[in-house]
């Protein structure tokens, strides 16, 4: 398939403020993103992952190596409008990102910074708006509404200027259960009907098991790529750098420790719960 | 406490004021203004007061809410009708005690600053009441994109003036939590003396500034992804059109200042 992103050999430092040294974020980092996927990028506090997620749509370009956002460079200054409308950001804090008092007129914001016509952004908007769920809340003031409602409308606002991919850095962070499972839904959703590529920044587990793909970041550098099945097997490595596997697979290795010979990809509970059934011998039951 | 404050406070509705231009409740406002300070006498702020009530009733907002929103210039009005009370010395003496001298005109002045205040006050409320800011803003950059040529900053003013319309929630809510933590650190902003009371502030504003700067920072960046580049080749998803009921009141409103000025211009 083709990629939709790619980062070649991308060097990244901070600027130091007056004297001090900046800090050096990337030193070589290669990644490419297909057209289509749904990627989940983990990793520790500070180990780069928004610095990375702003290099997907100019806001901050390399110091060294290049990035390709749908085959432009992202340094080419008067290209930096196409980045932006192809790669769309979903940032951590719903409430920093909506610009206007109104749902429906914050949805229509990147829209009408693209200068489409008004019919047209209409459609646009309450398309975003369904596909989201919160159409009927269109008319409804942004700070009443729930977090993860909240987070649905920056969502709605992303999709209206109908972007090929999406960038979501941490959305759910500030969220709780029921906020998080509602945004999960919508985007794996938007992939999955409408093949807008999904790039997940995420320090939950479960949800990065619901990728197809999990890359894994450890200072500046990919620890791990593949599949969750192969990236969460391999749980002493996530221990190492600070990260852990979903619960499932946790609970799989601690078992193997006291003896038990469990698979750990089992990244389901209902899955988990099949292999350690198997493998106290309750084979008979079934 | 701090979620009392109404700052332009909108009713949805779907009344004829509501669904007026906001350009035209605008410029109305401005027109209604402009007579009221021009009306010399009470035929003039009759028919005004006429014409606000009828816009009330129509509006359909309860008169309730506008008397509420006066409250807190009760004391402005009461100042203001003491010193005109007070300090105008025309017209006949009506009363004297102390050396203090009420007269006709004194009375006739307090009384008409007064209902001023009131009169204007309650015009610009029933503007914030029926039209929502989003749409007040819209009308406001319409109106002033004449300066543009000017070289004025048009779009940057009402795009400001919308962030901080939209802000304003969260960063009380902001004050509020704050507020909260420094009082269970024991903090106290009910009592001791002003300056006390004004140095307790000081752990809560640091604070708000530092998060209001952080969250600055972080919608403008929000912005930038959204591809936001200033006015230049903005559209609107909302476009502002002027309908029949926008013309009859600008008849209506033309055709009442021009009474006024004339009356006023008649010394009446
Ligand atoms: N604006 C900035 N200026 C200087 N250093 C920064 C800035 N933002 C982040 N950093 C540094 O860059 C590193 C990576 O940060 P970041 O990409 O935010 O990590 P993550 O999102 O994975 O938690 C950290 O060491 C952080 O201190
Ligand atoms: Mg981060």
């Amino acid at each position: 398939m083709k990629e939709i992103i790619s980062a070649q050999h991308l060097a990244y430092s901070y600027p130091g403020v007056d004297d001090t040294p900046g800090i050096a974020v990337f030193e070589d980092l290669n990644l490419m993103v297909e057209e289509g996927s749904f990627v989940a990028i983990l990793g520790t506090n500070g180990c780069g992952k928004s610095t990375l997620a702003k290099h997907f749509n100019s806001i901050l370009l390399p110091t060294g190596g290049k990035v390709y956002v749908c085959g432009i460079d992202t340094s080419l200054e008067e290209r930096i409008m196409s980045v932006r409308r192809n790669v769309g950001m979903v940032f951590q804090n719903p409430d920093n990102q909506i610009v206007a008092n109104v749902v429906e007129e914050d949805v229509a914001f990147g829209p009408e910074n693209l200068g489409i016509a008004s019919p047209e952004i209409r459609q646009r908007v309450d398309r975003a708006l369904k596909q989201v769920g919160m159409y009927e809340y269109r008319n409804h003031a942004p700070h009443l509404l729930s977090g993860g409602q909240k987070q649905r409308v920056a969502i709605a606002g992303v999709i209206a200027m109908e972007p090929r991919c999406i960038v979501l850095d941490e959305p759910t962070a500030m969220l709780d259960p029921r906020g998080r499972q509602e945004v999960m839904d919508t985007i794996l959703a938007l992939n999955r009907e409408k093949g807008i590529t999904v790039v997940l920044i995420t320090h939950h587990m479960d949800e990065a098991a619901r990728c197809g793909r999990v890359v894994v970041l450890h200072k500046g550098k990919i620890a791990a790529d593949g599949t969750p099945e192969v990236v969460f097997s391999q749980v002493e490595m996530l221990h190492g750098i600070g990260l852990e596997a979903p619960e499932t697979v946790e609970l799989c290795w601690k078992l193997n420790q006291c003896g038990f010979h469990l698979p750990l990809d089992k990244l389901s509970c209902e899955d988990c719960a099949r292999a350690i059934f198997d493998a106290v011998g309750g084979g008979t039951a079934t | 406490m701090l979620k009392d404050i109404t700052l332009g406070q909108y009713f949805p509705g779907n009344s004829p004021v509501h669904r007026l231009d906001p350009r035209t409740k605008l410029l109305a406002l401005l027109a209604y203004i402009i007579a009221l300070f021009c009306a010399r006498s009470w035929i003039g702020y009759g028919l005004l007061l006429l014409l606000l009530l009828t816009a009330i009733r129509v509006s359909q907002i309860p008169g309730k809410a506008i008397v509420r929103g006066m409250k807190p210039l009760a004391m402005i009005l009461v100042f203001t009708g003491i010193l005109n009370l007070f300090f105008n010395r025309e017209g006949k003496i009506l009363f004297q005690v102390l050396g203090i001298v009420i007269t006709s005109g004194g009375v006739q002045r307090a009384a008409f600053m007064v209902v001023r205040i009131l009169m204007l006050v309650s015009g610009t409320f029933l503007l914030t009441y029926t039209t929502s800011p989003i749409s007040l803003t819209d009308g406001l950059e319409s109106l002033m994109s004449p300066l543009k040529r000017l070289h004025m900053p048009v779009h940057e003013l009402s795009m400001m003036m919308c962030i901080a319309l939209r802000f304003i929630p969260t960063l009380i809510e902001e004050t509020d939590k704050i507020m909260s933590a420094q009082k269970a650190r024991g903090a106290d902003f009910e009592n001791g003396s002003l300056m006390d009371r004004a140095r307790a502030l000081i752990p809560i504003l640091v604070p708000l500034f530092i998060s209001a700067f952080r969250r600055a920072d972080e919608l403008a960046t929000a912005m930038e992804c959204r591809c936001y580049q200033g006015g230049e080749g903005r559209t609107k998803m909302k476009l502002l059109h002027f309908h029949r009921g926008d013309l009859v009141t600008f008849a209506l409103m033309a055709a009442l200042v021009a009474a006024v000025l004339a009356l006023g211009s008649f010394g009446m």
